[in-house]
């Protein structure tokens, strides 16, 4: 199979679906169907299918329209039309459905009354590469990401690049990997692909675990496809004919519609073995994460897989050398595969040119705390903090003040008013004592304390601590009690100095990353709300 | 069948430690070359014979003056490697480590049958922990004596897992394993089975020698009388490898 006898394909498939003006968009991603989605879906159905609809029109169930917080969203637009080019409606309920089926008429008005501008800074300032068909394909249908264009890199590659071109496209796009580290994923993929040809591994990080972050599922849920396609793209590059997707199995839903995704590839030849009568065989399999966050550590997630206990080992050897079975594998984040088909398809130097010097490309933000537009955004690397919290999360609600966003988790630390000028990218975090992430963002209003905040991180590590290590075992669990402490005005000046050894002592000698970024969120805190803990001291 | 004629393919290689040029097998790591040349690192869960875990963090060194410390169990030797054991800062790391096991769990020497034979105690003494700083967890663990020969304390239990690799590597029968997480981790006989029930112990008591503590002892032992013997382990080690 080559691009033409593709498109051909989704020529074919776009005659079988039919003919009509609009479809009706419902958002069946975890959190609209958490307030309600699938019942307005339901009513939608039925509506259109008793002919309540004006215009001949399509009931469609897709992906994460990023403005959770508004959920059930409902979109109203031409098939495959970009979503700030439709009608997008907020709050939607059951019982609005034959208002939304009457208003797609042609002519008629839309419903003023559930309308959400499409114009809003939300939606018009973001820039979507990884979340293009999130919110607007079925990401149950294998058909709608093949009309979406769907396939197309990995077609692409598998017939008219080597693995060296792949490789070269990657490195020359810039791309870093997306869950946290920033490692160039070009040089990565090199790495692994120098490695003696033998048997080699793919695998997808989907064990997202920061408290408030939730890009990977969104992405999980809205569009698996495409991390399928990134993921065999990689194979394909490095020389790996088998893959892993470890997901945790708190994303019920991601894993239900990768389950799916994966039998249907399988099904049309777009995975297995002679993927589009070609040479190359490659096979995912799911394993599910039992709930340790450690496990999104690559060394604990490989011994995950294999079976073993979920703990990290000490690298050197990296996985690229001696990975899952002791075969060399390349280890990835969900993000990270989901930008490799557009880079693939359009060229690694269109990528370069988004973002910033050192950081290319755009990244994923989940908005949550105490922020007006809570959900999911996609922003060129190097938009400024105040304008992801100000603009496109539309500021703090109540007409109270911001204080800090906590960004990288329960690795990160907390950013100030005084440097939300910054750019987002991987360096300047790193300058501000906070790291990228995954992409997390939670944002905190006048009223949050700032010794609470270090004590919620800190008891997330003490709890996620798999115990391997002194250090992080030992020393979280002192650290949350010094912690408690000052919180309840019991401390004295030397438990904060105690405190601050500790974080030292933990940051220099952990095992892992855990343990070596656990201080985090109290050094950040301690930096720019020091304040806070002294006035606690007794 | 042929004896296959010993054929190194390792090379040499010089690094300097402390200022020390010393020379080393390119498969060596920095602890098995400071252990030849007698340069004290004080280690834990590092045994001579068992596979590096490098869990206790006591060994971390300075390489190459590089702000990234490393395990000296866990890093293998490089030419023209310049390694630090014993900076001030390594110093004051390894204090406070030693002292967050002593605050972990109830590790009261005054009442301990490894009194005196006890490589915590020891630990403590070489790197000058005189006292605890932070608060003891005064945490309460069970006392498994439901084996006829031995008894394990997890009151005094480091969680080095040296019982858990004798008995899986060297003994091969992996009655032991670690559960839970976090500072909930406990070694446990099979599935968490009472020790005495345990259908894959063969009471060869490997286990019990290589416990750096008084966690695992020998039944009938009383204060400061368990002294280990734990000279077998190399021995055995070395037999298998040569063969």
């Amino acid at each position: 199979m080559n691009l033409d006898d593709l498109e051909d394909l989704a020529a074919k498939y776009r005659a079988d679906a039919g003919d009509h003006d609009t479809e009706v968009r419902v958002c069946l991603a975890a959190s609209c169907q958490s307030s309600g989605a699938q019942p307005v879906f339901d009513a939608l159905s039925a509506g259109c299918d008793d002919g309540a609809a004006a215009a001949p029109c399509k009931v469609k169930g897709v992906g994460c329209m990023g403005l959770c917080s508004a959920g059930p969203l409902v979109a109203v637009a031409a098939p495959e039309a970009a979503l700030e080019a439709g009608v997008i409606y907020r709050d939607v309920s059951a019982a609005d459905a034959p208002d939304i089926l009457a208003s797609t008429a042609p002519g008629a008005a839309p419903v003023e009354r559930l309308r959400c501008p499409s114009d809003m800074p939300f939606f018009a300032r973001q820039h979507k590469i990884v979340l293009q068909n999130a919110g607007i394909v079925d990401p149950n249908s294998f058909r709608g990401y093949v009309m979406a264009g769907g396939y197309a890199a990995m077609v692409q590659a598998l017939t008219e690049m080597t693995a060296q071109d792949v490789i070269n496209e990657v490195t020359a796009s810039g791309l870093r990997g997306r869950g946290g580290g920033g490692y160039p994923t070009g040089l990565k993929w090199s790495t692994v692909a120098k490695m003696p040809a033998g048997q080699k591994y793919v695998i997808c990080n989907a064990d997202e675990g920061d408290p408030g972050a939730f890009m990977d599922r969104a992405i999980l849920e809205s569009d698996p496809h495409r991390v399928l396609e990134g993921m065999a793209i990689a194979a394909y590059a490095i020389g790996a004919n088998k893959g892993y997707i470890y997901v945790r199995a708190e994303y019920p839903l991601a894993v239900e519609r990768l389950k799916t995704a994966i039998r249907k590839a399988k099904r049309s030849g777009f995975l297995g073995n002679h993927i589009c009568e070609t040479q190359f065989n490659f096979d995912v399999e799911i394993r599910l994460g039992a709930g340790a966050f450690v496990c999104g550590e690559e060394t604990a997630l490989m011994a995950s897989i294999e079976g073993g206990r979920g703990q990290p080992r000490p690298r050197p050897p990296y996985p690229a050398e001696y990975g899952l079975w002791g075969s060399p594998t390349l280890i990835n984040n969900v993000e990270t595969y989901a930008n490799i088909a557009p880079i693939v398809s359009q060229g690694g130097d269109w990528f370069a040119g988004i973002g910033t010097d050192k950081s290319k490309g755009t990244k994923v933000f989940a908005l949550a705390g105490t922020i007006v537009n809570t959900g999911l955004i996609e922003v060129d690397m190097g938009t400024r903090l105040r304008d992801i919290i100000f603009a496109i999360g539309g500021g703090i609600p109540d007409g109270r003040a911001f204080k800090a966003v906590q960004t990288g988790g329960p690795s990160g630390g907390c950013v100030p008013e005084a440097h939300l000028d910054m750019p987002v990218d991987y360096d300047s975090l790193k300058t501000l004592g906070t790291m990228m992430g995954s992409g997390g963002m939670i944002v905190m209003d006048e009223t949050a304390n700032m010794v609470d905040v270090a004590r919620f991180f800190m008891e997330f590590c003490m709890d996620e601590s798999c115990g391997k290590c002194v250090p992080c075992r030992a020393g979280t669990q002192q650290m949350h009690g010094l912690l408690e402490r000052i919180a309840k005005a019991e401390a004295s000046r030397a438990d904060l100095e105690l405190l601050e050894e500790l974080c030292d002592v933990v940051q220099a000698t952990s095992l892992c990353g855990l343990g070596q970024t656990a201080p985090n969120p109290v050094l950040s805190t301690l930096r720019y709300f020091r304040h806070e803990y002294e006035e606690k001291l007794g | 069948m042929p004896i296959r004629a010993q054929q190194p393919d390792v090379s040499v290689v010089t690094l300097t430690i402390d200022g020390q040029d010393l020379s080393a097998r390119a498969d060596e790591t920095i602890i098995e070359v400071c252990r030849e040349n007698k340069i004290p690192i004080p280690s834990l869960c590092w045994m001579d014979g068992l596979s590096v875990v490098g869990a206790c963090r006591l060994c971390v060194v300075e390489v190459d003056g590089g702000p990234r410390l490393q395990a000296a169990c866990a890093t293998r030797v490089r030419e023209g490697m310049s390694v630090q054991t014993n900076t001030d800062k390594l110093q004051r790391y390894r204090r406070t480590l030693v002292e967050l096991l002593f605050a972990e769990r109830n590790h009261v020497c005054a009442v301990c049958v490894s009194n005196g034979h006890c490589e915590l105690q020891w630990l403590a003494q070489t790197c000058g922990v005189d006292h605890v700083r932070m608060p003891y967890r005064n945490t309460g663990y069970n006392v498994d004596s439901s084996h006829e020969m031995f008894r394990i304390d997890h009151n005094r239990c480091v969680l080095c897992t040296r019982c858990v690799r004798v008995c899986d590597e060297i003994e091969g029968a992996h009655t032991w394993d670690v559960m839970g997480r976090g500072s909930g981790c406990q070694v446990v006989t099979d599935l968490a089975k009472p020790w005495g029930e345990s259908d894959s112990c063969t009471s060869c008591g490997k286990c019990v020698q290589v416990c750096p503590t008084g966690a695992l002892v020998k039944q009938g032992t009383s204060v400061g009388e368990m002294v280990k013997d734990q000279q077998f382990l190399s021995i055995l080690a070395r037999r298998r490898s040569s063969r």
